[in-house]
């Protein structure tokens, strides 16, 4: 039996934890995260959640303990935001590319200095490039539902990777909303208990994971992150479409679209701004402006083709970037930019990714490199490609 | 699927150069009649090569594993164990 709460974003956080059956949670308090795990260990407390709570001494030492309990075979789950997550940071790479599906919720604020507990998006962006998915949410609503769907993505065995649901400070984490609570039994059948993938530390059968690799096949193990969030792309889409099937909502999958079919002009964002853009976008529509929504509901792996399909239709594009690289620029906007790159001319690029883990770069393959290059121009070939260089197929296939 | 696993794992098994204990060249030996069984050795061996016996109060050094390092001498704080050459 599903009922309708009055919740915090935090709450529909700790909420969407209890139905999902973690077993572990490691945690340190941060403003705006904190309400999150106050919310949980009073579940533990009262015997609400059948779960072990851990207190650490720093964030580096919560993603630590929630990887090793995650290594364990159970499921794991923390929360942080800003400065939080940066002093985490280390930690959240070893997560990825060891292939635990752990769930993380990042409360968005802005990084010191001058000090700042308020929203932005900077704090979730530098973790762009660690190998976790990485889903911003727009309402508690789909906090709580993202939770849930984000173990079940981040489990598949075609995916193993971990998840981060983003949710704005205050904007998200400290509103009221009306916020509806699936059944139990209703998450239990479509969240059944973890399988033990990719491996399980016991005692009995004793492993070492993660030990030095040469670069012979360092990269290889790169490469595998990468076809996870390929992967990723396509559970996404599924995920959604079945808890749509038993729960009747739907946020979107990669994007969420909103009045696009019929734009001229495009808003491109993420998170709880696209709440208002849409109530902007309705005004606009009044005055004579067709105006659209395209909320990127996932920044990892970011929804290239569809992007590139929709700017392709309108006339001008709205980024609205919560962040910013510093002598690069906004980051969603480079993001748009290179996903549309080549729709209108210019030179063929091929993007090489080469020499990881130590693996030799010299002037023979930059030879090939290049002539490789050459050869797809000819051929008539346009636009943007990434090509893993000289990877080992044979261990691969 | 791929030969290789998506996250490298090992398991432990005898490396190419042998058991580490050929690669000693001082051997630390217990004088049991002063050793009080106060772990500090069991506990700061890196190699784990020292086995606890709990009923008979007493440890054993492993040597297929010990390599000589001496560790275990230098935190006896009764001086029970001695470092003796190969
Ligand atoms: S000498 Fe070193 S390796 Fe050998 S038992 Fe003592 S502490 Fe362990
Ligand atoms: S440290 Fe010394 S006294 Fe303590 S158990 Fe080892 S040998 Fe015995």
């Amino acid at each position: 039996m599903s009922t309708i709460k009055i919740l915090t974003g935090n709450y529909a956080v700790a909420w969407g934890v209890k139905l999902s059956r973690v077993k572990v949670i490691a945690a340190y308090p941060i403003t705006p995260q904190t309400t999150i795990v106050e919310k949980i260990a009073e579940f533990v407390e009262n015997g609400e959640m059948d779960a072990k709570y851990l207190m650490v001494e720093s964030e580096h030492s919560a993603m630590a303990a929630t990887i090793g309990a995650s290594a364990t075979g159970v499921r794991a789950f923390t929360a942080t935001s800003s400065q939080g997550l940066l002093y985490m940071h280390e930690m959240v790479w070893w997560a990825s590319a060891a292939r635990l599906p752990i769930v993380m919720a990042v409360v968005m604020r802005a990084l010191a200095p001058p000090w700042s507990i308020w929203n932005e998006h900077t704090d979730l962006m530098d973790q762009r490039d660690t190998g976790w998915l990485i889903t911003l949410a727009e309402n508690n609503q789909e906090v709580l539902d993202s939770i849930i769907m984000s173990y079940r993505i981040s489990e598949h065995e075609d995916v193993l990777l971990p998840s981060i649901v983003g949710l704005d400070a205050f904007i998200l984490s400290h509103t009221l909303e009306p916020v509806e609570i699936p059944g139990q039994d209703l998450i239990d059948e479509f969240l059944p208990p973890r399988p033990p993938k990719p491996f399980t530390l016991n005692p009995e059968n004793p492993i070492t994971h993660g030990g030095i690799v040469t670069p012979e096949y360092y990269m290889e193990f790169r490469y595998l992150i990468e076809k996870g969030m390929e992967n990723a792309r396509r559970l996404i889409v599924e995920v959604a479409k079945e808890y749509k099937n038993i729960t009747g909502r739907w946020h979107g999958d990669l994007v969420d679209e909103y009045k696009c079919s019929d734009a001229k002009i495009l808003i491109i964002v993420a998170g709880a701004t696209a709440g208002t853009c849409k109530e902007a976008v309705d005004v606009l529509r009044e005055k004579g402006f067709n105006v659209g929504v395209l909320r990127l509901r996932y920044i990892r792996p970011f929804p290239s083709s569809i992007v590139r399909e929709r700017v392709s239709s309108v006339k001008s594009v709205v980024i609205i970037d919560r962040s910013y690289s510093f002598g690069g620029g906004g980051i969603i906007g480079a993001d748009v930019a290179s996903s549309i790159y080549g729709s209108n001319g210019g030179p063929l690029i091929h993007d090489y990714i080469a020499g990881l883990g130590g693996r030799d770069i010299g002037v023979r393959e930059v030879e090939r490199i290049v002539e490789e290059t050459v050869r797809a121009m000819e051929s008539g070939e346009k636009g943007i490609k990434t090509l893993w260089f000289d990877l080992k197929r044979e261990v691969l296939e | 699927m791929h030969k290789i696993p998506i996250t490298p794992i090992m398991k432990p098994s005898e490396g190419s150069m042998g058991s580490t204990g050929t690669w000693r060249i001082v051997k630390p030996v217990v004088q049991h009649d002063k050793c009080t069984y106060c772990l500090q050795c069991w506990l700061h061996c890196p190699e784990s090569a020292i086995v606890r016996v709990d009923e008979e109060r007493k440890i054993i050094i492993d040597y297929n594993y010990c390599k000589g390092c001496g560790i275990c001498s230098d935190v006896c704080p009764v001086k029970a164990i001695i470092m003796v050459e190969e």
